[in-house]
């Protein structure tokens, strides 16, 4: 391993002042470094699972299970709500939670990244990235677990599968490639200013019921009294990624301008969590 | 060439407090005024005009006062730190043993974590499992190792944390107070063994607070003074200054 640190040699400057600290270079070469890094963190991932059931005698089927019972709950409550058949808004309410609680996972998990690991940041050196993969990998592990139960669901009730279900892989990818952004862009900030952690949880608290997970975009735009309001949820980017990924899982028509908006998002994102990386990522272990 | 090379470096901490760390004073101040601009923030000089060259074999005591940088002087080596304003140019492995209770988790075992530090300082799963003998002979912590961390003492997880460091054939060897927790008879072969380590291909920086081991395992020091260096040299001199007596003569005289 080798590296320069090197900022100006100023005479008493009054802010800290730094150059080659922020360089493209670092910041690429950061995530470079993380991903070459992938034994740890992937070791570290299923660590942090297997810690969370250690001693539990289902261990990580927990998660399988108490995903399971929340998503026939809230399946059979809301398709009664709705008036529609559980037999086929079952499976919709249960994808759609499955897929929500990845996302809602790397924006809540991820805003606390760096602060988490304050310990580790101060007394061992890592590229920071190094987090951030391990987060994402936890958090697709979980949707991996979770995933039994959609596997299940369909079985019992058959939905229209097709080829498009290949779709599904690249959905997925476009989800972690996004989640990744999200933590480290988040991740920085909330470590430099500790009021976006229950900023972003209150907002992740109201977009769950903006986004239509217990319910269906399409039925209440149908809806002449709501329709106006319904189509409010297009301004959701949640809406979008989430939609990419459930169509194909539930064998829906694909429809492509979800694709085009989540594809303009990821791009933006990683636009801006690039810049941030480059200019503070070496000032992390200063705030946290 | 393994080496550190640190010119003018300053370490400035920011202090925010809980009011100055939030939003509120961002956005607030600038629709108010000039109040709670970033300047306000109070600075901590941690290290000031910090120059330090360390080459290839030599063995570096830190010694100081608590509070006299000598930490944050082994995390600017290690990179951890970035110098605000200032270089280091830092060339080798890394291998730091700072706080023994960062980077173990208290509830796998022994090998795990020997596998866990391993990964962090670089090792593949594969390099480490052919040390992990090697290791286990080493730290003597022998069926011990398959409990789990929180069932060790201190000093049984200095024998791990410097099992690990010394195994890995590290370039840059940090280790900080701390690693005084283990016996005399360890210690004696921890020192064979760093030594060895340095002679092979490395160097070594170490803070301490115990003239014992300061004399067993360096030969030049850095007396660091309110985040300053007050002075570096040989050992001897050094020590005999920060002292205000001749301690080495003194040790010698003991033994």
């Amino acid at each position: 391993m080798s590296s320069t640190v090197s900022a100006h040699a100023g005479q008493a400057a009054e802010q800290p002042e730094a150059a080659p600290s922020r360089s493209w270079r670092r910041a690429t070469g950061d995530l470079a470094l993380g991903w070459r890094q992938r034994t740890l963190w992937g070791y570290l991932g299923w660590q942090d699972i297997k810690q969370r059931y250690r001693r539990s005698v289902l261990g990580p089927l927990w998660i399988s299970i108490s995903m399971g019972v929340l998503a026939t709950g809230l399946g059979i409550l809301y398709a009664a709500l709705f008036q529609n058949d559980y037999r086929q808004f079952l499976p919709y309410v249960a994808t759609g939670l499955l897929i929500w609680n990845f996302i809602s996972g790397c924006v809540l998990e991820g805003s606390e990244v760096f602060i988490s690991n304050e310990g580790l940041i101060k007394f061992l050196p890592a590229p920071l990235t190094l987090h951030v993969y391990r987060l994402v990998w936890r958090q697709t592990l979980f949707f991996l677990h979770n995933l039994v139960i959609w596997a299940i669901l369909v079985v019992i009730f058959p939905q229209p599968l097709g080829w498009s279900l290949l779709l599904a892989l690249p959905a997925f990818a476009l989800l972690v490639v996004n989640g990744f952004w999200v933590a480290v862009l988040s991740g920085i900030i909330a470590t430099r200013f500790r009021d976006i952690p229950p900023i972003i949880a209150s907002v992740v608290q109201l977009v769950f019921y903006m986004t239509p997970i217990v319910w269906d975009y399409g039925q209440l735009a149908k809806n002449p009294n709501v329709a106006e309001r319904a189509r409010l949820a297009e301004l959701n980017p949640v809406m979008h990624f989430l939609e990419i990924l459930r169509e194909p899982l539930l064998g829906e028509p694909i429809v492509w301008r979800h694709w085009v908006v989540a594809g303009a998002i990821t791009v933006l994102g990683w636009v801006a969590a690039l810049l941030v990386l480059r200019n503070y990522r070496s000032r992390v272990a200063y705030w946290v | 060439m393994v080496s550190i090379d640190i010119q003018n470096a300053y370490v400035d901490f920011p202090i925010f407090d809980a009011k100055s760390r939030s939003l509120k004073k961002a956005v607030l101040g600038k629709a108010g005024g000039r109040i709670g601009t970033e300047s306000k923030v109070p600075i901590i000089e941690a290290l000031r005009d910090i120059s330090v060259s360390v080459r290839q074999g030599q063995r570096v005591g830190l010694v100081g006062h608590n509070g006299a940088g000598k930490s944050t002087l082994l995390r600017l080596m290690s990179g951890i730190y970035e110098p605000t304003r200032g270089r280091a140019r830092i060339e080798g492995k890394v291998a730091p043993v700072f706080d023994l209770g960062v980077g173990m988790d208290p509830e796998i075992s022994g090998f795990e974590n020997i596998m866990v530090r391993g990964l962090f300082l670089g090792m593949t799963r594969k390099q480490m499992q052919e040390r992990v003998d090697d290791i286990a002979e080493f730290t003597e912590l022998g069926d011990y190792l398959s409990m789990p961390l929180r069932t060790y003492s201190t000093g049984m997880r200095v024998r791990l944390a410097l099992g690990v460091v010394t195994s890995i054939d590290p370039e840059i060897l940090l280790l900080d107070e701390g690693i005084g927790a283990v016996d005399s008879d360890f210690l004696a072969k921890a020192r064979d063994r760093l030594n060895a380590l340095v002679e092979r291909s490395g160097l070594l920086v170490f803070a301490s607070h115990s003239d014992e081991f300061l004399v067993d395992l360096c030969d030049t020091a850095i007396w660091m003074d309110h985040g300053q260096i007050r002075e570096q040299g040989p050992l001897r001199e050094v020590l005999a200054h920060y002292k205000g007596r001749d301690v080495v003569a003194e040790l010698a005289e003991r033994r």
